[in-house]
């Protein structure tokens, strides 16, 4: 019954988290933790695909583990949290697209640093050796100063191909991932019949937005230890919404140059500035926070397969607010031209690696609550 | 500092134990002022005996609450406990336990514990007991927090290996800490070290041979050292001895510690047979939670202190699922050899069985229709033919809870001596005391109640005692 250290094989794990699920099912003590449980009582079988769809409901909060008594040196050694982790890679991995690109998966961490760190190298080296010297290491100022030294057609033309083609490899592993979470319902008596309709994508696009179940049911995670604690979710709203902030900037901007004809850099009091600062400066609380949470945070009921990963991700977006701010504060220096390569090498870096990575878990999550939505409506538990 | 300051310690109020009780008890004297070590003989992860394994407390509420629907008044919830125990209780003390219910619940809020709705499989409870959110962990957790910040001081894994108790008056607790004795002396004890259900010799003094197949379901740290040292220094015994809380559990189940995920509730959608494959007990006599207190003491009283409950396939789903998955074969012969039986005389049993119900409109919601006729035992509800393949049977065996024996207490939760006069500094609170009020029987989610209203008092007494 027991198995402190399970088999990490693709089938040890999901083996392993059918078995943990099982005791959970028979125990049902964290109900009301997060929606993992409710859903998990809707069935009595656990195969991949329901798996898969519980380890991405789970929001990692950790309640289940602090909270149970059947938690290792117990002979049951359940630990939720870590194994859903486990499964929640395997379920990034195997919808990836294209499937080839599954395996950036493993070593996750040490891909993501050195693809972020290609693309840094190929700007600042394509930056010294293209542009006007005169540009690069002059002071800038002025309308068109960026486009001086990187044109704004290369940038678009970079940009939007690798945000474009970020796009639909997200899309295309969401889909993936919404059919794998039916793939068992027949076993389980879970299906669900219907596609996601819009009811059901709205609610899980609350609680998406809002974290509903990043609190451990209404106290906190128990994160970083053992007590409960606001400040996960603080430090991931301040992520998510920083994230998005300095997306609006992007975007906001890219209005102003084809509709208006207003060429970047703009004023400090205009708009796509304005977004982008309190978008970067949640960007460093927010990851910041996220990382030092970490290093102090209870190991055991972590993957630790998983920390490069995650931890890539969140260095990578820091690096992004940290020389995105660094560039706007030396615009108009000579240290423009470099800010400016360093921070679009970085930038490139993340829109590389944005289907490959951490970043995929919000899609999978909320393909994961939509899921839920419809079940809820549709299911009772047994 | 010499050697032996090093192995000694003065606090005003020494805590045996490291459960609900005990903590309760414990951050009742020091938020009083007190200054109090917290003895747990379990290490860390394993600490908070067997509150760890609780989810609920039975609540007394004369309207509905935040999680508690309906009322559940004050002469509801005694003439429950009068039922159950038969009438062996201190109705002082009950009428207490029950009064102070609500407060208790409002003070665990307070300390950082948060209550839930009733759980999935647990509706009937929804009414009479206010569920943790996330378990008896959950509370253990909270209240080791609050202990901590009322600046206790905690011993893991120290178990106590002597009392200096004279005359009644306690003057120390040895423990064994860091594989060293530790003297701590104080100037109140306060035992809430729980009963001894996991020390299976003592358990054998009264069950014979039979202990050794006991499951129990809690603890292994509850051996009731703590307990035995207070009888041995005179105190007054409350309880049979021999009374356990004892469920049918999964005989698949760890020998300790299984907990709540151990539990079959199969018993009503089928036959209940023991070694000789012959039923011995009604199936369908009562709902659970009384048919869960019963079928422990039924199968510890059958040879070998098994029972195989068998079913079809028809009840799959109905029942919360069992943490173990069932002996499955697709005849009732096949079944027999695997589980050990012989299977000419189960085929018998079943094919009598079968014979014998009596067409009805099955509700295992209530008590239906479905019943046996000419047949002994007859199974009186939820009487279903067993004939749909393939058939699954699960093997039982009794899973002891908790014990009964402990020692009296007054209203101040006072330890009284066996001479009849009050301890001077010893009170008691938790499972080393129910059974002044949960005399026998079993009242789902009494005992937690009982630890916390009494762990209050005691504490407060406690920090009073101190004061002078």
């Amino acid at each position: 019954m027991s198995a402190a250290e399970h088999d990490t094989t693709r089938a040890g794990i999901l083996a392993e988290a059918e078995r943990q699920m099982n005791i959970c099912n028979a125990c049902r003590y964290c109900e009301g933790h997060c929606a993992v449980f409710p859903a998990m009582e809707m069935r009595l079988s656990f195969g991949a695909g329901d798996l898969g769809y519980l380890a991405n409901l789970c929001h990692d909060c950790r309640a289940c583990y602090q909270h149970c008594q059947y938690v290792p040196p117990h002979e049951f050694a359940v630990n939720i949290p870590r194994i859903l982790s486990e499964v929640r890679t395997i379920t990034y991995a195997e919808t990836a697209w294209p499937a080839s690109l599954g395996r950036l998966y493993r070593g996750n961490g040490i891909k993501a640093g050195l693809i972020t760190a290609a693309a840094l190298a190929l700007f600042v080296a394509g930056t010294v050796m293209l542009a006007d010297p005169a540009a690069l290491w002059g002071a800038n100022r002025g309308a068109g100063s960026f486009y001086a030294v990187i044109p704004h057609n290369v940038m678009v033309a970079l940009f939007g191909a690798a945000f474009g083609f970020a796009l639909l490899a997200l899309g295309a592993a969401t889909l993936r991932f919404w059919r794998w979470m039916g793939a068992d319902t027949a076993a389980s008596g879970t299906d669900i019949g219907t596609g996601p309709c819009l009811a059901a994508t709205a609610k899980a696009l609350h609680d998406g937005a809002t974290l509903t179940y990043m609190d451990g049911g209404g106290d906190g995670c128990t994160y970083p230890g053992e007590a409960p604690s606001g400040l996960r979710r603080i430090f991931h709203h301040l992520t998510a919404y920083g994230f998005l902030l300095c997306f609006a900037a992007t975007s906001v901007a890219t209005l102003y140059h084809y509709g208006f004809g207003l060429v970047a850099p703009y004023a400090m009091t205009s708009l796509p500035v304005v977004l982008g600062i309190l978008g970067g400066i949640g960007l460093i609380i927010g990851p910041a926070g996220l990382i030092f949470l970490r290093m102090g945070a209870d190991p055991a009921p972590a993957d630790p397969a998983r920390s490069g990963m995650d931890g890539a991700f969140l260095v990578l977006l820091l690096l992004t607010s940290v020389t995105g701010l660094a560039l706007l504060f030396w615009r108009e220096s000579a240290a423009m031209g470099l800010l400016l390569a360093i921070h679009l090498g970085i930038v490139m870096g993340l829109f590389l690696t944005l289907p490959y990575g951490k970043f995929v878990h919000g899609f999978l999550r909320l393909a994961a609550l939509t899921r839920y939505a419809i079940e809820k409506k549709k299911g009772r538990a047994l | 500092m010499n050697d032996s300051d090093l192995n000694s310690l003065e606090v005003d109020v020494v805590v045996a134990g490291g459960g609900n009780a005990a903590l309760t008890a414990a951050v009742s004297a020091a938020e009083a002022g007190a200054s109090v070590a917290i003895i747990e003989a379990a290490p860390r992860i394993m600490r908070g005996g067997n509150s760890r394994h609780t989810r609920n407390m039975r609540t007394m509420h004369e309207a509905p609450t935040g999680v508690l629907v309906e009322a559940y008044p004050e002469q509801e919830y005694f003439d429950d406990l009068m039922r159950v125990t038969g009438g062996i209780t201190d109705e002082t003390l009950a009428r207490m336990v029950i009064r102070g219910s609500g407060a208790a619940v409002a003070w665990l809020e307070s300390h950082g514990l948060r209550f839930q709705p009733a759980l999935g499989g647990t509706l009937s409870l929804a009414r009479t007991n206010a569920h943790f959110l996330g378990g008896g962990k959950a509370l253990v957790n909270a209240l080791y927090r609050a202990a901590e910040a009322a600046g206790a001081c905690i011993f893991y894994d120290a178990p106590i290996t002597a009392l200096d108790i004279e005359g009644g008056r306690f003057k120390a607790a040895v423990v064994e800490h860091g594989g060293k004795p530790l003297r701590i002396a104080g100037r109140v004890l306060i035992a809430g070290a729980g009963g001894f259900e996991a020390n299976i010799d003592w358990l054998r003094e009264y069950w014979g041979p039979p202990a050794d197949n006991f499951l129990i379901r809690g603890t292994p740290y509850n051996r009731g050292a703590v307990l035995k040292m207070l009888l041995e220094a005179g105190a007054a015994q409350v309880g049979d001895p021999k009374q356990c809380h004892a469920v049918a559990i999964d005989g698949r189940a760890p020998k300790f510690d299984g907990g709540i995920v151990t539990r079959v509730d199969a018993v009503p959608f089928g036959i209940v047979v023991n070694n000789k494959a012959l039923r011995f007990y009604d199936e369908g006599e009562d709902f659970w939670p009384k048919r869960y207190a019963i079928w422990g003491r039924l199968v510890a009283a059958e040879d070998g202190q098994v029972g195989h409950v068998i079913i079809d396939s028809k009840p799959v789903g109905r029942f919360m699922p069992p943490v173990f998955p069932p002996i499955v074969a697709d005849t009732i012969g096949e079944l027999a050899v695997k589980l050990g039986v012989d299977a000419p005389t189960l085929e018998k049993t079943l094919r009598d069985f079968n014979a014998a119900c009596r067409a009805g409109s099955f509700d295992p919601n209530r008590l239906d229709d479905c019943r046996t006729e000419g047949l002994a035992p007859a199974k009186t509800h939820w009487a279903m033919p067993i004939d749909k393949p393939p058939y699954r049977a699960y093997s039982l065996r009794p899973g002891i809870t908790f014990t009964y024996l402990g020692v009296k207490v007054d209203a101040s939760a006072r330890m009284q001596m066996a001479d009849g006069k009050p301890s001077d500094n010893i009170f008691a609170a938790g499972e080393i005391m129910a059974g002044n009020v949960l005399g026998k029987g079993y009242l789902a989610g009494i005992g937690m109640t009982i630890g916390a209203v009494f762990g209050r008092i005691a504490g407060t007494e406690a920090a009073k005692h101190v004061r002078g």
